[in-house]
């Protein structure tokens, strides 16, 4: 299951584990991305709340957690080859998270509900 | 254009032995200096003749495009003309020659001028001092938001740990805060690029120390309801910031003081004609209201009861010090040239002139070229993007096809409000005959964004450098000659 925020980050959901990244639109709407600001294993992270940064030629962008839990890998990858976020933002994830509340899921947009809202700020 | 890019670096061309300059050896002779302290290998520096040498710098400076090229319709940073005369007066060795260590009773005119600037920019402001030591306009907020916490902290109103910020600021307005140690509170705009008051009111409590505003904002929309702003920021103890990256259109028409601001800066190298950047140093004068003087940074140029001027150079209630000595001297000469001779009614009329011309062009162009915050604008407006947007055409090649006829780009995906800002800032240094050029030149865009999108898409063609690949560059900068 995959849902979304509507700053357009993604939590990828396998059981208890999260995948967070964003979404095509936003990688679009960057540019190429340059750095990625990512927390450190074991930090943790708070839905809603900012847990790194993203940088492209166009601009700097904070990024928003989904989901609440434990940083239990981040994309290594990323560190030397940011553009990979550009390539495929879904499969290209930022961090992985043991989430400590799946009820927050509930809060969070279904795909088609994130689609609309992309629509929405195209107008 | 279609000129031939000049890429050499002076190492290129040097050849060993060769001379433009022989040193007066004899001179050295008789100087020792210890071991230690002597370099072990020759510097590895360039050897070049004269001719070479000329050249060199000569050709490398036709790659460039500043104010003196063409049309820099660059938005937010106000690239008017730079008159020339600033320049011979600043370079004067009357001034450049002096020492800021020097006895106070031998630059009594120096410090006079320092002095009269000063009050200069009080009046234009509304402010009651000002200081021109930062050396920036971001040192400026920077200088500005520690004159706030020294304010609280006089007050014994420690609890302030916050700063408001409209989401259309520019992007040192945050960050100076951050770096001032405040955390910073975004603001929403509303749909016509205006602050939303009532958001704001809703942030507004005992733990806020100041709300930075821009006016006119990022959109060049005047912020009708500063009044009404003021009001709130100030019943909630807190101090209203003034950025003056927007000043230019309210010279001499209205003051940011008679508006409800407690603090400002000034750029002098936007509103008062310094140079930008690798032009020349910047400055960032920071004023403030009655009542805030004494927070202002040290030194401080006094007069005594004699009439004659010295330096304060510490002070108890000061912040401290942001600069070593008095700031970028010569800015300050050019700056006060440029006051002097424009005279009260020219920098009036400057400002009128900047607007009429904003609007000039975004009349002529509001039928191509999406307007999301419908005029009239202040000094400068925002488009977001091409009107058609099924061409695929965005912004980013608008801006680099620009380039290819004979333009400096516009200011790019700023302010994010939009997807495709596009921000554009005639100045009132353009005449009419050269806004028109321009004009048609975006309109020749727009047309060919519908009839040959790629021709577009593809841009720039004639530009020394056609495709700098700028993800590599900000991934793997190459900033030594030992890594090319």
């Amino acid at each position: 299951m995959i849902y979304y925020l509507p700053t357009h980050e993604y939590a990828r959901v396998e059981g208890n584990t999260a995948y967070i990244g964003i979404s095509k639109y936003a990688a679009e709407q960057l540019g190429n991305v340059v750095y990625v600001d990512m927390p450190e294993m074991d930090d943790d992270v708070n839905a809603g709340e900012e847990f790194g940064a993203i940088e492209s030629v166009k601009a700097a962008s904070d990024l928003f957690s989904p989901v609440s839990g434990a940083v239990i890998e981040i994309n290594e990858e990323l560190i030397d080859n940011p553009r990979l976020i550009n390539e495929d933002p879904e499969t290209h994830w930022i961090i992985k998270v043991e989430m400590n509340n799946t009820a927050e899921l509930e809060g969070l947009l279904t795909p088609e509900a994130y689609a609309q809202v992309c629509a929405n700020e195209k107008h | 254009m279609n000129r031939k890019l000049y890429d050499k670096l002076i190492f290129d061309l040097s050849c060993p032995g060769r001379r433009g300059y022989d040193m007066p050896r004899r001179l050295y002779d008789d100087i020792e200096l210890p071991d230690a302290v002597l370099r072990q290998q020759a510097p590895a520096l360039p050897e070049v003749d004269e001719p070479t040498l000329v050249r060199h710098y000569t050709n490398q400076s036709t790659n460039n495009f500043g104010v003196d090229t063409g049309f820099y319709p660059l938005g937010s940073c106000t690239m008017k003309y730079n008159p020339k005369i600033n320049e011979s007066l600043g370079a004067d060795p009357v001034i450049a020659a002096l020492h800021p260590a020097q006895p106070a009773s031998t630059v009594q005119g120096a410090l006079k001028l320092y002095r009269m600037l000063e009050n200069m920019l009080s009046e234009i402001g509304g402010m009651a001092e000002f200081t021109l030591n930062p050396f920036a306009g971001a040192h400026g907020e920077l200088t500005g938001l520690m004159v706030i916490h020294a304010y609280h902290d006089s007050r014994g109103d420690s609890a302030r740990t916050r700063v408001i910020v409209p989401d259309s600021a520019h992007g040192t307005n945050p960050a100076s805060a951050m770096i001032a140690g405040y955390e910073v509170i975004e603001v929403k705009s509303l749909a016509d690029g205006t602050v939303d008051v009532d958001d704001l009111r809703s942030k507004l409590d005992e733990t806020v120390a100041a709300v930075m505003m821009t006016n006119p904002n990022t959109t060049g929309m005047f912020e009708k309801n500063i009044p009404a702003i003021a009001d709130a920021v100030h019943a909630a103890g807190a101090l209203l910031y003034y950025d003056g990256a927007n000043l230019n259109p309210m010279l001499g028409v209205a003051r940011p003081g008679d508006m409800g601001f407690d603090v400002m800066h000034i750029n002098l190298h936007k509103t008062f004609s310094t140079p930008h950047g690798g032009g020349g140093p910047g400055a960032g004068p920071v004023g403030v209201r009655k009542g805030l003087e004494e927070f202002l940074p040290s030194p401080r140029i006094r007069r005594r009861g004699d009439g004659s001027l010295y330096v304060e150079q510490t002070s108890d209630t000061a912040l401290g010090r942001v600069s070593s000595w008095f700031g970028n001297y010569t800015v300050f000469i050019k700056a006060f040239a440029y006051i002097l001779a424009m005279g009260a009614d020219g920098l009036a009329m400057a400002g009128k002139l900047a607007t009429l011309n904003a609007n000039y062009v975004m009349n002529a162009l509001k039928d191509v070229y999406l307007l999301p915050v419908p005029g009239p604008c202040k000094h400068e407006f925002v488009f977001d993007g091409l009107a058609d947007k099924s061409t695929g055409v965005t912004t980013l090649n608008v801006a680099k096809r620009l380039l290819d006829l004979g333009f400096h780009a516009p200011t790019i995906y700023f302010p994010l409000l939009f997807h495709e800002s596009l921000m554009i800032e005639p100045t009132e240094s353009e005449s009419r005959e050269t806004l028109d050029v321009f004009i048609a030149a975006m309109r020749q865009i727009a047309r060919e964004a519908a009839e040959t999108p790629d021709l577009v898409k593809s841009a720039p063609h004639d530009t020394p450098a056609v495709h700098p690949d700028d993800t590599e560059a900000a991934l793997h900068p190459k900033v030594k000659f030992s890594d090319l």
